[in-house]
């Protein structure tokens, strides 16, 4: 469960975003009671989550190499390094935020418009709506690894499906799809959109079908076109939902390594090596984790920041 | 849109027709015209070959020769069909793909089962009992939802090593099953359950762990289940972390083994789709009986986001 993180309002009946404090039991339990149901999370999510989130801080203070007998405490020397324009590691870290960012760019606006107007399309009374958006939905159940390997072959620039009707069409200089800019962040993008814009048109959707009728019937009668209608009632019922769907892509878009993995390898040149890709061979290929784990850290913080604002942005249209 | 429109070049006819809805150039029922609908089904039907077009090259493509499958211009049916791909497939210890099938399923179900025991236990005290720390625990739990997963990837694999995890698949089923977000969303639920319901149970006697069971989970199946279909499709999709804690080819899930064929299988296209297709189609078949319900708990992710 990595790409679902972001909560924000509740819609459900229950009052307040916490644990309710209204509803407080007519006896008392046990004193261990609710220590007793809790257990089973609290210990994985001691192991897994707590005590990693500070023991990577620990190891990002470390020359932690795990071949090495002696891990030497550095401080803050891992991410001064970060930040030595002259370093060869700072260079390459920087390049792989830069393909991540340029992919979040790039793939965020595509993945909250394309879906919206399918989502649009699919709130449409029509026969056989169930089947579209089971259609539209599918390339997501596949996952990565199906979705790389089948468009690693139909992007192929000698040998691809897609060159081949470019050929058809006249096109007959093979497009590098897979091996050159801006090539493979049309791939890269165009891919990800296939794969993922069922799941966000069928977020959308369900917000949609949450929008009061009554809203927009009031706005045809003051005389609203289609447009005006999409404008004035649709967007502002569904801000929630758009920023949810928002906060989410631009996190799954931040984390974006498969595509890259499967199918550029990260060419031309490490142009198209991720933030993560980058973090995962250092890591866990050289096994530099002290290092690794600098680099997480400051790639979260960023992100965390990014989601603030996001959230503070839009709240504050909202009000 | 309850007005009659007289279409254009009926006017000899007489001025209240008889049947009204046969006039009407709106459908009531749509909003739209038949122009509307047309375009409507031609959008639809563009986008669905757009999705489709590539499931089906893929399914052609492993029936088909080596030289057939980069032959150009493109050939939807194969020329000579045959199954050559799937065997060589097949023959390769180092590609058991109906193994990696297996293990996917089992992490997916183990780790689901996971998620739901712990978030569920975990949730119903965050809702539903006042006791000490219980603020604290709650707030941290929502917490670590803001904190991306890789920033646990460095030390989860120096635990999963100690655990003597690293190449088995308790890597896979345990280290992710602390759910923030489910015990966040459930607990949401469970505060929305009536109390009066609850205190009938414990009127008859009935403990903390019996209303949990039989009062609180039985009135919760539809959040249980969207909790379910994503921790499962996180599961199904996780690539990462298999990528790198599993080694010997047995070990691996679908999304891991997969990966593994790329270079393998460089230029043996059909091999490589003949893989994809059994890495895709009991998943797409499945899909599609269960596919009502899981676009329903996707939505309801959204909803209560």
């Amino acid at each position: 469960m990595a790409t679902i993180t972001a909560p924000s309002r509740s819609t459900t009946p229950s009052r307040g975003t916490g644990p309710s404090r209204r509803t407080g039991p007519p006896h008392r339990p046990r004193p261990w009671t609710p220590y007793a149901f809790l257990a089973p999370f609290l210990l994985i999510f001691g192991t897994f989550v707590l005590a990693p989130a500070v023991s990577g801080l620990w190891m990002s203070l470390h020359n932690w190499d795990f071949f090495l007998p002696d891990r030497p405490f550095v401080g803050l020397q891992n991410y001064v390094d970060l930040f030595t324009p002259d370093a060869l590691v700072a260079q390459q870290f920087w390049e792989s935020m830069r393909a991540t960012g340029l992919f979040v760019l790039l793939s965020v606006p595509l993945l909250m418009a394309i879906p919206l107007g399918l989502a649009l399309l699919l709130n449409q009374r029509f026969r056989g709506r169930t089947f579209f958006r089971a259609v539209f939905f599918a390339p997501y159940v596949l996952g990565v690894s199906v979705v790389g390997l089948l468009w690693q072959y139909l992007l192929n620039g000698n040998t691809g499906l897609v060159n081949g009707y470019l050929a058809e069409l006249g096109i007959t200089e093979a497009v590098p799809w897979l091996t050159a800019t801006p090539w493979v962040w049309v791939s890269l993008v165009g891919v990800t959109v296939w794969w993922t814009m069922g799941f966000n048109s069928v977020v959308y959707l369900a917000g949609l079908q949450n929008v009061d009728e009554a809203l927009y019937d009031a706005a045809k009668v003051d005389g609203a076109g289609r447009w005006q209608r999409f404008v004035h009632v649709t967007i502002p019922q569904m801000r929630p939902v758009i920023l949810f769907v928002l906060t989410m892509t631009v996190l799954a878009s931040a984390n974006m390594f498969g595509q890259s993995y499967l199918l550029t390898s990260g060419n031309p040149s490490n142009e198209t090596r991720t933030a993560i890709m980058f973090i995962a061979e250092v890591g866990l290929e050289q096994f530099r984790m002290g290092l690794a784990a600098a680099m997480s850290y400051l790639l979260a913080l960023l992100l965390i920041v990014i989601s603030a604002l996001n959230f503070l942005f839009l709240r504050q249209k909202e009000s | 849109m309850a007005t009659t429109v007289v279409p254009p070049g009926s006017t000899t006819r007489p001025a209240a027709p008889r049947h009204p809805a046969a006039r009407r150039r709106r459908d009531e029922a749509t909003g739209r015209g038949v122009v509307g609908t047309l375009l409507l089904y031609a959008m639809l039907l563009i986008l669905s070959v757009l999705i489709l077009a590539p499931l089906l090259w893929m399914l052609s493509t492993s029936f088909k020769t080596t030289g057939d499958a980069t032959a150009l211009p493109p050939e939807w049916i194969p020329p000579a069909p045959t199954v050559e791909g799937y065997t060589r497939l097949f023959a390769d210890a180092q590609a058991p793909l109906l193994r990696w099938l297996g293990n996917s399923v089992l992490v997916g179900v183990l780790h689901t089962a996971l998620v739901l025991v712990t978030a569920s236990a975990a949730a119903y005290p965050l809702a539903r009992m006042r006791f000490p720390g219980r603020r604290l625990m709650f707030a941290l739990i929502i917490a670590t939802l803001f904190v991306p997963g890789f920033v646990f990837l460095m030390p989860n694999y120096l635990i999963v090593d100690g655990l003597g995890w690293l190449d088995s698949l308790w890597a896979l089923v345990v280290p992710g099953a602390a759910s923030a977000f489910g015990v966040f969303f459930l607990t949401q639920f469970f505060a929305s359950i009536p109390a009066e319901l609850e205190e009938a149970a414990l009127i008859d006697g009935a403990n903390r762990w019996q209303i949990f069971v039989r009062v609180v989970l039985p009135l919760s199946k539809a959040p249980l289940a969207t909790l379910g279909l994503l921790s499962f499709l996180g599961s199904w999709n996780d690539f990462l972390w298999p990528l790198y804690v599993l080694f010997n080819p047995e070990q691996l899930t679908l999304p891991a083994g997969l990966a593994t064929l790329r270079g393998a299988y460089a230029t043996d296209f059909p091999a490589v789709m003949a893989g994809a297709a059994i890495a895709s189609i009991p998943v797409l078949i499945l899909f599609a009986f269960v596919q009502r319900f899981v676009i329903a708990g996707v939505a309801r992710s959204g909803l209560k986001g």
